[in-house]
């Protein structure tokens, strides 16, 4: 479904005012491959070069070097006309929904304008996409009568839906998730978990899950990859990472991890 | 014996247009040397309100303590004037917040902004210093330095001294959650409020901060409030815990009581939300239901209407307290009863 | 089940507005300030209808009632032409007001295309687009307002032109720091992420979060535009006579101080409130439509 192929991104030296900055190597040969239906997990600390890697792939910026396919054609050979359908079939929902909504739209401005972009691929008229939001709205836990209210009027939990509806608008096959619950709280985090899994069996999404957390890549995703200062360290099914360990970082940041907290009870 | 901090029965509103919100409604905690207790909650529940009462850094107005005592060592915080609550700030509480970036002064100095603190608590307790009563500027200032590499050197900074001369922006974010932790404890305090100090930090660098933590305590012979939402952080470092709900503590006690015997249904529900190792994929369950509007809040327990045992007796009036387990406490009378029949 | 939305939608908005006039009304310097722009805008639409002596508004003289104190007939007394003073200040407002509001308006518009294109775009265009204006700024406006009133003449509309060209520069720096900052923002990754072209995320995501501290700079400069016409209208290059302004009333009036003080004391008076309300109003704005204030 996704194929990263050796991608690196330098961001060259900038000659400032008060002297030259060096250049970063943001991401270093990155291999990853996503496959149809199953949730990637992307795990890193800040500055490692993950959020550098979801900009490649939603084409917000161009790798310095290596390709990525997305259902088995190259990204950076793609005609405008085809690029702007892969953004379609391409959605993110971000980690902060305080800062992901214009606080200017209504959540039907919100949800419609991606159809409203895409319509010339999903020919939906006005009156059907107000009905597609309303859809989608119910979809995520919402209702119609949210459809006219202003994001500030909304939870975080209520925000992080909205962009969820957002997200699925255009009928994306490929859905970024970037630290989607990290500015929730845990009982908020819980239910929007299980939204997207509910939504992931009723749609057949497929899911690139990008977290700091590794209780919340255990309990979603199927495989997942390490990635530290902009190179894969690891990766491999879930349950085999976190059981056996190959690299010294993934151990090193497993050992960081907060205990299970019911387990602590026993010790 | 008296505790080091004792937060009686203490009430707090905070007015706005729409009225005035009841943000803590009876909350008490005890806090005894060497002790770190966890308060934990989700957002908006009152957890950092209560720690920053302890200093008084509560702005009044807009929010009024309508009930309740802080009292630090048996004298009640509330009645000092501003003077007196500025000569116990950083001597007696030292306070830790969330963004190490935010809390330092990016035009000053490391070593500046330690020694001003230390200056500042030595105008109050000259005995931090280590010098007699009396002595000149030049000597005071000499001290103030050492005592600057001394915690910086403590709290694991390598090569202190030569960092004293460097700026925050030089420091990266782990280390200037240390430096922050240097200054929170250069007056010698019986009481630390850490609020959030590691959400901002990356999980293997938490790690380490929380381990400094530890090892302060015991070293100072402190006792702690670590305000956080994260009960993996509270299982990682705290002694005990208080679950505070929208206002109130709905549980408290020794950690391994109360993660062991969750007794309170917000506890329980809160602890189910956890993706721990144990959980299958689809099996976490969430907490149905929005936190109550807090200028009108429901009579009764402020869980009721969103709790699956709550019975009409809960909305009548505030749940009584029942002692579960040695200093294991619960706000919540169904509970027994459930247990008992 | 479209019903439902569209009356939510109505209420949703009702509500809106009626957050934001308590939150305005909580101010009672704003109100006064919204009070005394009220007064001025009546002045503005009715003011030559009610002035009690149109004739002299037109240019009419009564040389037998020159310079007559303040009294029931002309409670602003009368000129050095035996004009009604107070039907002068009145009907002199439309003239002040259109011509502040007119030169307020050229230079937000100026501004704000200067401005979105330097901030949007970055780069050389951002370069050549904001030297250009720190050099239009570097002129006093009264200076370059002198030199079109020379090479064009002076009037009405080139007064306006001449103000507009050194009034704009500022508004190009406000919406270009705004537009920057918006830039950054998440929903606005989120829009491009979508799939929106350039100019939707330029006219749907960042220029309507911008409006507020324009609107805010606006009402604070009406009050500064209303001073500068009048400044050029009393060093004789605005506003001729007979067309009363309160700057060239002003400035015949200085001739005839301190004996018939009432010649210049009600036009300055006339002044001093449009352009206080005017500040007091944008104060209030601000507090209002400060998207910070909102979150």
């Amino acid at each position: 479904m996704l194929e990263i192929e050796n991608v690196s991104r330098v961001f060259a030296e900038r000659k400032g005012m008060f002297g030259t900055s060096p250049g970063v190597r943001a991401l270093h040969e990155v291999s990853l491959s996503v496959r149809k239906g199953e949730s990637f997990g992307l795990v890193g600390e800040s500055g490692s070069g993950k959020t550098t890697l979801t900009r490649q792939i939603l084409r917000l910026d161009t790798p310095t070097s290596g390709r990525i396919l997305f259902e088995g054609e190259d990204m950076a050979r793609l005609s405008p006309a085809a690029l702007r359908a892969l953004r379609a079939k391409v959605q993110i929902v971000f980690q902060d929904p305080y800062a992901s909504l214009n606080p200017r739209m209504s959540v039907h401005d919100i949800v419609t304008e991606p159809m409203l972009i895409h319509r010339g691929i999903l020919g939906l008229n006005r009156q059907q996409r107000t009905d597609r939001a309303a859809e989608l709205l119910d979809l995520v836990g919402l209702g119609p009568q949210h459809l006219y209210r202003h994001p500030h009027e909304f939870s975080g939990g209520q925000r992080q839906r909205i962009c969820i509806a957002r997200a699925l608008a255009p009928g994306p096959s490929l859905v970024l998730l970037d630290e989607p619950t990290s500015a929730l709280d845990v009982s908020v985090q819980a239910q929007v978990l299980n939204l997207l899994i509910e939504l992931q069996q009723r749609l057949g999404l497929t899911y690139f899950f990008i977290s700091h957390d590794l209780g919340v890549i255990r309990y979603l995703c199927d495989r997942v990859a390490l990635i530290y200062r902009g190179e894969i360290k690891e990766q491999g099914e879930t349950q085999r990472l976190f059981d056996a360990p190959e690299s010294d970082y993934t151990r090193s940041l497993l050992a960081a991890m907060p205990p299970d907290v019911r387990r602590v009870a026993g010790r | 014996m008296t505790a080091l901090l004792d937060i009686r029965d203490l009430h707090l509103s905070m007015h706005s247009f729409e009225g005035a919100a009841k943000v803590l409604s009876g909350v008490s905690l005890s806090v005894e040397k060497r002790q770190i207790w966890g308060l934990v909650g989700e957002t908006g529940c009152g957890k950092s309100l209560t720690g920053l009462s302890v200093s008084r850094l509560v702005r009044t107005p807009p929010a009024e303590y309508t009930g309740g005592q802080i009292l630090l060592d048996g004298t009640d915080v509330l009645g000092l004037s501003e003077p007196q609550m500025r000569a116990l700030r950083g001597r007696r509480v030292g306070m830790i917040f969330q963004d190490p970036t935010t809390n330092l002064n990016p035009a000053f100095r490391i070593g500046t902004q330690l020694m001003d603190v230390a200056l500042a608590a030595a105008k109050h307790d000259p005995a931090i210093l280590g010098l007699q009563p009396g002595a000149g500027r030049r000597a005071r200032k000499q001290a103030a330095r050492k005592l600057a590499i001394a915690m910086l050197t403590e709290v694991g900074i390598p090569a202190a001294e030569s960092r004293l001369d460097d700026y925050p922006h030089q420091f990266s974010g782990g280390m200037r959650q240390r430096v922050l932790i240097a200054m929170a404890l250069i007056g010698r305090p019986d009481l630390l409020i850490a609020d959030e100090p590691t959400t901002a930090l990356d999980v293997s660098v938490q790690a380490q901060i929380l381990t400094l933590l530890k090892q302060m305590v015991a070293a100072h012979d402190m006792g702690v409030v670590l305000i956080t939402h994260n009960l993996g952080v509270v299982a990682q470092t705290c002694t005990h815990v208080a679950v505070m709900y929208a206002g109130t503590i709905v549980e408290k006690g020794p950690i391994e009581a109360v993660l062991a015997d969750p007794a309170h249904p917000y506890t329980q529900a809160l602890l189910r939300a956890i993706p721990d190792r144990s959980v299958k994929r689809g099996q976490l369950q969430g907490l149905a239901g929005a936190v109550p509007n807090l200028i009108h809040p429901p009579p009764g327990c402020r869980f009721a209407p969103r709790c699956a045992l709550a019975r009409p007796s809960c909305l009548e009036g505030p749940p009584p307290v029942h002692t579960r387990a040695p200093d294991h406490a619960v706000a919540c009378p169904v509970v027994k009863e459930v247990q008992n029949a | 089940m479209t019903d439902v939305p569209q009356d939510s939608r109505r209420s949703a908005r009702a509500e809106a507005s009626r957050r934001a006039f308590y939150r305005f009304r909580q101010s009672r310097l704003s109100m006064v300030g919204a009070t005394m722009v009220a007064v001025v805008v009546f002045f503005t639409l009715f003011g030559n209808l009610l002035a009690p002596y149109p004739e002299h508004v037109r240019g009419g003289l009564n040389t037998a009632e020159r310079f007559q104190a303040p009294s029931l007939a002309h409670p602003f007394g009368t000129n050095e032409l035996g004009q009604d003073v107070l039907s002068l200040v009145m009907a002199g407002t439309p003239v002040s007001v259109a011509a502040g509001f007119a030169v307020v308006l050229i230079g937000t518009v100026l501004g704000v295309v200067v401005g979105a294109l330097a901030g949007f775009n970055g780069g050389w265009i951002d370069d050549v687009l904001m030297r250009f204006s720190d050099l239009m700024l570097t002129i006093p406006s009264l200076i370059l307002a002198m030199a079109v009133a020379a090479a064009l003449g002076p009037g009405f509309v080139n007064m306006i032109i001449a103000i507009a060209l050194s009034w704009w520069p500022g508004y190009a720096r406000l919406v270009r720091g705004e537009v920057l900052q918006a830039r950054e923002e998440v929903y606005v990754a989120a829009a491009r992420a979508i799939g929106a072209s350039p100019a939707r995320v330029l006219f749907r995501h960042i220029l309507p979060n911008i409006v507020s501290p324009i609107i805010v700079k606006m009402s604070l400069d009406m009050g500064f535009a209303i001073l500068t016409v009048a400044a050029l209208g009393f060093i004789g290059i605005g506003v001729r006579p007979p067309t009363p302004e309160w700057g060239t009333l002003l400035s015949i009036a200085r001739n005839y101080m301190p004996d018939f003080w009432w010649t210049a004391v009600f036009p300055g008076m006339a002044m001093f409130l449009a352009v206080f309300g005017f500040n007091l109003l944008g104060d209030g704005l601000r507090d209002v439509l400060d998207p910070r204030a909102r979150r």
